[in-house]
């Protein structure tokens, strides 16, 4: 029964003592490694294979559709369909193009989709390696994406690709800076950069105590991965396909296995950072349990993204990039400050999180307002001059 | 601690390979018959004209500016708050005034209208 309850260290303590019987030392920790490894290396593709499903789903039914329903049942293998389609079909390389940052983009993205998932906490033990520090980890593993969008903007030597690859290193570098700081206030209230130490400082979820943090990393989340509404950077109905555009085949897929996995890898760090992780009823007694929540709690991250992507109309590139510097980041550089003030407060910890969370609503109220009434202030603005918008 | 750093190597490197042996696999399974008019620039069925390198929006260097000053602040945010409850008054202090630097510097870029899309 208690090998059933914490079953994954479990499994993970009989493999490591079995490969021990006939392999040294450090043929184990090798072979520990490569498994590892593989298993996470994975994770960016069966994110792919299984929310690509589940997207097409889910937005069918938003917009009074069935989705796919022909390739098995409920169309579940419509996504082992397109893989294989991805990997038979022909690979064309446009003659104008700068071969080897072409060729190399694809790779240095899934490759980065996929570092990821080393520090990503799935439950009690059970995570590739525990760094200590973690989340600037998973930024600086993130930021390797903006490099690969340029590379494909500019090797595939097409102006709407570049036009896409330009909109999408602003929207990526703009974005980061309230990402990073609502991170910060994470660590400062946990006291640790570790994503493990992070999960077990959530005494109650973060986002009840610091809910400015959790809107302003899923909003900042939403445009770091380029979903709608802020897909700028593929607008298709704008620049065909932004920096992917010459993409065909299996390098296209790349592409693609990246943005998927990067959108299960941003609403796994969502749930890390601001749910609970794999916290949850009974998940102390039950470990095996941890996993189980974890997924659940990403899962329904993702879910929330594609209603999101399902209801709102696409942003323009000024507006966008406005909102994250003139809302996003004082915000988050406010909300920064309070937590540093009240943790300095000798109180009781109910009475500091009662605090954080009142100084966190205050600052909610006032960036609605603002928003309120520069909209208002627009809308007279165009009402003046209706022609006379200068965005681009 | 540098076991860690290990599998983070070890992790990189299947990280790398995967997209790879992916690609070899493909290279092997598709069709190959390029053609001039397959291989033309993709610009919405139009011949393609002029340069694709050319100058672009200054605005997007504004961007960068701005982002660099945040982004080296945030190296200096994270280490401030692990240690920050080892930590006395002064630690807060000297972050609300690197704050309210960074946050006069962001102000200023506002007005001088960096921020806006010309």
């Amino acid at each position: 029964m208690d090998y059933v309850l914490d079953f994954f260290v479990n499994l993970g303590r009989s493999w490591t003592t079995w490969l021990g019987t006939f392999l040294p030392e450090w043929g184990v920790t090798i072979i520990n490694y490569l498994v590892g490894g593989i298993i996470l290396v994975l994770m960016p593709v069966i994110a792919t294979l299984t929310l690509t499903w589940m997207e097409r789903k889910v937005i069918g039914r938003i917009q009074n559709r069935l989705g796919p329903n022909r390739v098995g049942p409920w169309g579940i293998f419509q996504a082992i369909a397109d893989a294989v389609k991805m990997l038979i079909k022909e690979d064309i390389i446009p003659d104008a193009a700068d071969r080897p940052v072409f060729n190399l983009a694809p790779i240095l993205i899934a490759g980065a989709a996929a570092l990821v998932w080393a520090v990503m906490p799935f439950g009690k033990g059970v995570i590739g390696v525990d760094l200590n520090v973690g989340v600037l980890y998973l930024v600086a593993v993130g930021s390797i994406t903006t490099v690969s969008v340029i590379m494909a903007g500019w090797g595939s030597n097409n102006k709407f690709a570049l036009i896409g690859a330009f909109r999408g290193v602003a929207q990526l570098l703009s974005y980061e800076v309230p990402m990073i700081l609502s991170i910060a206030t994470v660590v400062l209230l946990a006291g640790s950069m570790s994503t493990m130490r992070i999960v077990e400082a959530q005494q109650i979820p973060f986002i009840f105590v610091l809910p400015v943090a959790f809107i302003a990393y899923f909003l900042a989340s939403a445009a770091e991965v380029g979903r709608a509404p802020f897909d700028l950077l593929e607008a298709d109905s704008e620049i065909v396909a932004g920096y992917f555009i010459e993409y065909s085949g299996l390098k296209f897929g790349w592409f693609y296995i990246a943005e998927y996995g990067n959108l299960f890898a941003v609403s796994a760090i969502t749930a890390t950072l601001f749910l609970g992780g794999w916290r949850g009823p009974f998940s102390h007694q039950a470990p095996v349990l941890g996993p189980l929540y974890f997924i659940i709690k990403t899962v329904l991250v993702v879910f929330v993204m594609m209603w999101i992507r399902g209801t709102w109309p696409r942003f323009r590139i000024d507006q966008m990039l406005g909102f994250a510097w003139k809302v996003l980041v004082p915000a988050s550089l406010a909300n920064l400050l309070w937590v540093a003030i009240v943790l300095k407060i000798a109180l009781p910890t109910i009475v500091q999180w009662a605090l954080m969370l009142g100084g966190n609503l205050l600052i909610l109220v006032i960036a609605a307002g603002m928003l309120g009434r520069a909209a208002k202030r627009h809308a007279e603005q165009r009402n003046l001059a209706p022609l006379s918008s200068g965005a681009a | 601690m540098l076991s860690q750093y290990a599998f983070i190597g070890v992790f990189a490197i299947i990280a790398f390979a995967l997209p790879v042996i992916g690609l070899v696999m493909a290279w092997l399974l598709r069709p190959k018959k390029p053609n001039p008019a397959k291989n033309a620039t993709y610009e919405c069925g139009m011949e393609t004209f002029g340069d694709t390198w050319v100058q672009f929006k200054a605005q997007y260097y504004l961007y960068a500016l701005v982002f660099v000053v945040f982004d080296v602040e945030a190296i200096f945010v994270f280490p401030w708050a692990v240690a920050y409850n080892k930590l006395g008054l002064y630690a807060l202090v000297e972050m609300v005034l690197f704050v309210l630097i960074l946050l006069g510097g962001l102000l200023y870029a506002w007005q001088k209208k960096a921020l806006e899309w010309h």
